[in-house]
C-alpha cells in the first residue's frame, strides 16, 4: 500500500511539470539571456539586460497573441567571478529543453559561446550576441581549421551577432597604433578565446603594416600583481602595450603596473576593457590619456537616427542624470532583442525553426546600430567602430575607426 | 632575507652608476621609459620578488602556525586577509584617508596597519572558538571540512561587503569588481628619476613593516612565557595540559596572532597592489600555503623563507622565462623540492613545530 502510494506520488510529480508547462504552451514566447551577472562584467550586463527589457517594453511584452516572457540568467559563478563553463553549459540545457524558449540572447565572453552554441544548435534553438566578438565563432578561416564547423553539428547556422567581430577590431587597432605614431609594441593577451583571438589579429596586422613587435606573451589573470612583467617591458622600451583582453582578466592591474614602473607611453585594449569597471579597477590617474580602448561600435552619445532614440528612451526610462550615459553595450543588447521582436511577425511558424528562419533573413535593418543585415555567416555587415581614450577617469570618444 | 634585501639594494646602487649614461632623458610625464641593461632589469627583478616575497611569507606565517599547534590547514586564513584589506578601504573611503598629506599619510597608514591587525586577529579568534574548537578531538577531515566552509563564508562577505555604497567602493554596484586601493605610499623612485632602477617607498615599506614583525614574533615564540606555552602545546597537547597549560587559551592565542599577521599583511598587500578584489585571497593563500610548505610547514624561519623563494621565483620566472609558466615553475620547484626534502627546505632540522 505505501509502495502504491509512494510510486503514485511519484507519477505525480513526473506529471505535474508536463501539465504546467502544457497549460498554454501556444501563446508564450521565451527569450532568454545568458550574460555574466557575478563579476566585475556585472555592470555592463545591468544595462545589456536593461537594453533588452526596452526592447520588450516596446511592444508592451506581446506580439500578436503570443506573450513575451523574458529571463535574465547569469552565466558567472562566484568562485570564478567570471564566466564559468559550467554554468554556461547549464543555462544552454536548460534552455534547450524548456519548449517556449525560442531566443538565447548571448552570450557576452566568446569562450562562453563556445560552450553554448554546439547545444543550441543541436537543439535549433536561435542565438544572438550582443557582445561576443571572436572571429572563428561565424568566419570559416579566421578562426582554427575545424572552426566554425564544430560549433554546428547540425550544419545549420543557428548564431548571429550585432556586433562586428575582431578580425575587424584587431585590424582596426593595429592601424590606429600606426597613425598614432607607434612603430614599436608589446604584445599581451589572458589566453581566453577572445582576448588571445584579437591579440593574435593585432599582431599579425601590426607586422603588416611595419610596426615592431617586440614580445608576445599570455599572462596569469589571477596574478596578485605584473610588476616583474613590467620591468621586462620597461626593458624592451616599446611605444605601446597591446593587452588581448578582459577588465576581469586585470586589465585594470596591467595598466596600473605599466603606469608605475614608467613601462609605455601608451597601453591599448580592446572593446573587453570598454566598461566604467575598467577605469575603477585601474585607477583614473593610470589611464588618464594613455590609455586607448577600441570598441566595436559608436559609444552612445555619439549614436544618431534610431540609435538616438534609443539613447533617449534608456536614459529616460532608467532615471540617468544629463552627464551619465548607458554602458557601451547597452546598445547592442537592446538591437539584439529588438531584431528578434522585428522578425517574430514575418515567422511563417511561430516555433523555433520559423523565428530562426526569419532572423536570418533580416536585410537592411533600419536599426539603433545603423542599416545593416545579417550576412551568410550570421554576422552583422556593419563595420562602424571607434577609438576612444579616457580623460578625467570618463571614457572620451576619440575617433571613427576603420572604413 | 635582511641579507638578500640588502644584496640588491647594493647591486642597484651599482647598475644605477653603470647605466647613468644610458639614464638621461627622462623627466616629465608621459616619460619615454629609460634604457634598462641586465643588470638593471635582474636588480629590479630581484627587488620586486623580495617585496612581493615578504607579502607571500607574512601569509605563510598564519598558515604554519595553526598547522604547527592544531596540523589543521586554515584555508580560510587567505580569505582573512582579503576582508582585512576590505576594512582597510572602508576606513580609507570613511575617514577620508586620500586627503592626509604628509605626516598625515603615515598616521593613516599606521592607523589602518593596527585596526587591520586588529580586526583580523579578532576575527580569526572568533573563527577558532565556532568553528574549530567545537571540533577538537574529533577527525582532523572535520576540522578540515570546517575550514573549507569558512574560507566559503568569508569569500562571500567579501563579495557583500564590495557592494557597500561608497565611493571607494565603485559606488557598490559594482560588488564584485577589482577595488581601485588609493596610493597612499608615495611611488617616487628613491634612486631619482633618471634611475633606471626603481625602487620606491612602497618597497621600502614593505620590508620596513615585515622585518620587525617577523623578529617579533620570533622573539615571542622564543622567549616569552605564551611561547613557551604555545611550543609546549605544539609539541604535545595532552602532556600541555598535564603541566596546568589551557590549550585552549594558547590555541585561541596563535590564532589570534596568526589572524594580526594576515591583517599586516593584507594591508600591505593593498597598499602595494592598489587593488584589491574579493578573489585575491584565494590566489594570496594559495601561494602562501605553498611557501608554508616549501620551507616546511610548521617551521617559522620556514615559511620566511619560503615566501621569499616564492615572490623570488615568481619574479626571475615573470621576467626570464614567461608569465603564462610561471605557476608550473612554482609548483615544479615545489614537488622538486618536496621529492627530496619531504619535510620542506627547513622543516627537517627543527625539532618543535612552532
Amino acid at each position: 500500500m505505501l509502495k502504491n502510494i509512494a510510486s503514485l506520488c511519484l507519477l505525480a510529480f513526473l506529471v505535474t511539470p508536463t501539465l504546467a508547462q502544457g497549460d498554454k504552451p501556444e501563446k508564450v514566447l521565451k527569450i532568454i539571456s545568458s550574460l555574466p551577472r557575478t563579476g566585475s562584467a556585472n555592470a555592463q550586463t545591468t544595462t545589456m539586460v536593461n537594453g533588452i527589457q526596452l526592447a520588450i517594453d516596446e511592444v508592451h511584452g506581446k506580439i500578436g497573441d503570443y506573450t513575451i516572457v523574458y529571463e535574465d540568467m547569469d552565466d558567472a559563478s562566484p568562485q570564478r567571478g567570471n564566466w564559468d563553463p559550467a554554468v554556461e553549459a547549464q543555462n544552454a540545457n536548460k534552455a534547450a529543453r524548456d519548449e517556449r524558449v525560442i531566443a538565447y540572447i548571448g552570450t557576452f565572453n566568446s569562450g562562453a559561446s563556445k560552450i553554448s552554441m554546439p547545444v543550441l544548435n543541436k537543439a535549433g534553438l536561435l542565438m544572438i550576441s550582443p557582445a561576443a566578438t571572436y572571429p572563428g565563432l561565424t568566419k570559416p578561416g579566421k578562426g582554427e581549421a575545424n572552426e566554425p564547423k564544430i560549433y554546428r553539428p547540425t550544419g545549420k547556422i543557428n548564431f548571429f551577432r550585432v556586433v562586428p567581430a575582431d578580425d575587424l577590431q584587431g585590424f582596426v587597432a593595429a592601424e590606429w597604433a600606426k597613425d598614432m605614431g607607434v612603430k614599436k609594441v608589446y604584445i599581451l593577451d589572458d589566453r581566453e578565446l577572445y582576448g588571445k583571438g584579437i591579440a593574435n589579429v593585432f599582431e599579425k596586422h601590426a607586422k603588416e603594416i611595419g610596426i615592431e613587435v617586440l614580445g608576445r606573451e599570455g599572462i596569469d589573470p589571477k596574478a596578485s600583481n605584473f610588476k616583474s612583467l613590467a620591468t621586462k617591458i620597461k626593458a624592451a622600451a616599446p611605444d605601446m602595450v597591446y593587452f588581448g583582453g578582459t577588465t576581469q582578466n586585470s586589465a585594470g592591474q596591467i595598466a596600473k603596473d605599466l603606469h608605475t614602473a614608467n613601462a609605455t607611453p601608451k597601453f591599448m585594449v580592446p572593446d573587453g576593457c570598454f566598461e566604467k569597471a575598467f577605469i575603477e579597477a585601474a585607477g583614473a590617474e593610470n589611464v588618464n590619456g594613455s590609455a586607448f580602448i577600441t570598441f566595436g561600435g559608436l559609444p552612445a552619445d555619439k549614436l544618431t537616427g534610431r540609435g538616438a532614440e534609443f539613447r533617449a528612451a534608456y536614459k529616460k526610462k532608467y532615471n540617468l542624470k544629463e552627464n551619465e550615459e548607458p554602458e557601451g553595450y547597452a546598445v547592442y543588447g537592446y538591437e539584439a532583442c529588438k531584431v528578434l521582436l522585428d522578425a517574430i511577425p514575418k515567422a511563417k511558424t511561430m516555433d523555433r525553426a520559423g523565428i530562426l528562419q526569419a532572423v536570418s533573413e533580416t536585410k537592411n535593418y533600419d536599426g539603433a546600430l545603423g542599416i545593416w543585415s545579417f550576412d551568410e555567416n550570421g554576422d552583422t555587415t556593419n563595420t562602424t567602430m571607434s577609438g576612444n581614450t579616457v580623460e578625467n577617469g570618463e571614457f572620451k570618444f576619440v575617433k571613427v575607426l576603420g572604413k | 632575507m635582511n641579507l638578500a634585501t640588502h644584496g640588491s639594494i647594493c647591486e642597484t646602487l651599482v647598475a644605477m652608476i653603470v647605466s647613468h649614461a644610458a639614464a638621461a632623458g627622462a623627466t616629465a610625464v608621459p616619460v619615454a621609459p629609460v634604457a634598462m641593461g641586465w643588470g638593471d632589469v635582474l636588480s629590479q627583478q630581484l627587488i620586486t620578488g623580495v617585496s612581493n616575497g615578504m607579502i607571500i611569507a607574512l601569509i605563510a606565517i598564519g598558515y604554519t602556525m595553526v598547522y604547527g599547534i592544531i596540523e589543521l590547514i586554515n584555508f580560510a586564513h587567505g580569505d582573512l586577509c582579503t576582508l582585512g584589506s576590505f576594512l582597510a578601504l572602508t576606513l580609507v573611503g570613511a575617514l577620508g584617508m586620500e586627503a592626509w598629506a604628509g605626516l598625515g599619510g603615515t598616521a593613516a597608514v599606521i592607523t589602518l596597519l593596527i585596526c587591520s591587525a586588529i580586526f583580523c586577529g579578532a576575527l580569526n579568534w572568533t573563527i577558532d572558538r565556532v568553528a574549530y574548537r567545537p571540533l577538537r578531538g574529533k577527525p582532523k577531515l572535520a576540522l578540515l571540512v570546517s575550514a573549507i566552509g569558512c574560507s566559503f563564508i568569508l569569500v562571500n562577505i567579501a563579495l557583500f561587503w564590495g557592494g557597500l555604497p561608497m565611493d571607494v567602493f565603485g559606488g557598490g554596484n559594482q560588488a564584485a569588481a577589482p577595488k581601485d586601493f588609493p596610493s597612499l605610499i608615495s611611488n617616487e623612485n628613491l634612486l631619482g628619476a633618471k634611475s633606471a632602477i626603481t625602487v620606491t617607498w612602497r618597497d621600502l615599506f614593505v620590508v620596513i613593516v615585515t622585518v620587525p614583525l617577523m623578529i617579533g614574533l620570533t622573539w615571542l615564540v622564543k622567549s616569552t612565557r605564551l611561547g613557551k606555552a604555545m611550543r609546549a602545546v605544539a609539541q604535545n597537547p595532552t602532556a600541555a595540559a598535564l603541566m596546568g597549560i589551557d590549550v585552549n587559551r594558547v590555541i585561541g592565542s596563535t590564532f589570534l596572532i596568526g589572524g594580526a599577521l594576515g591583517g599586516f599583511a593584507s594591508v600591505i598587500y593593498a597598499l602595494y597592489n592598489n587593488t584589491i578584489s574579493f578573489q585575491m585571497g584565494y590566489r594570496t593563500g594559495m601561494d602562501a600555503f605553498t611557501a608554508a610548505v616549501l620551507g616546511g610547514i610548521g617551521s617559522l624561519p620556514g615559511a620566511v623563507v619560503g615566501g621569499i623563494v616564492i615572490g623570488l621565483v615568481r619574479a626571475l620566472s615573470d621576467g626570464y622565462i614567461e608569465a603564462r609558466w610561471t605557476n608550473s615553475v612554482v609548483f615544479g620547484i615545489l614537488i622538486l623540492t618536496l621529492v627530496f626534502r619531504p619535510s620542506g627546505i627547513l622543516g627537517a632540522k627543527l625539532r618543535e613545530k612552532v
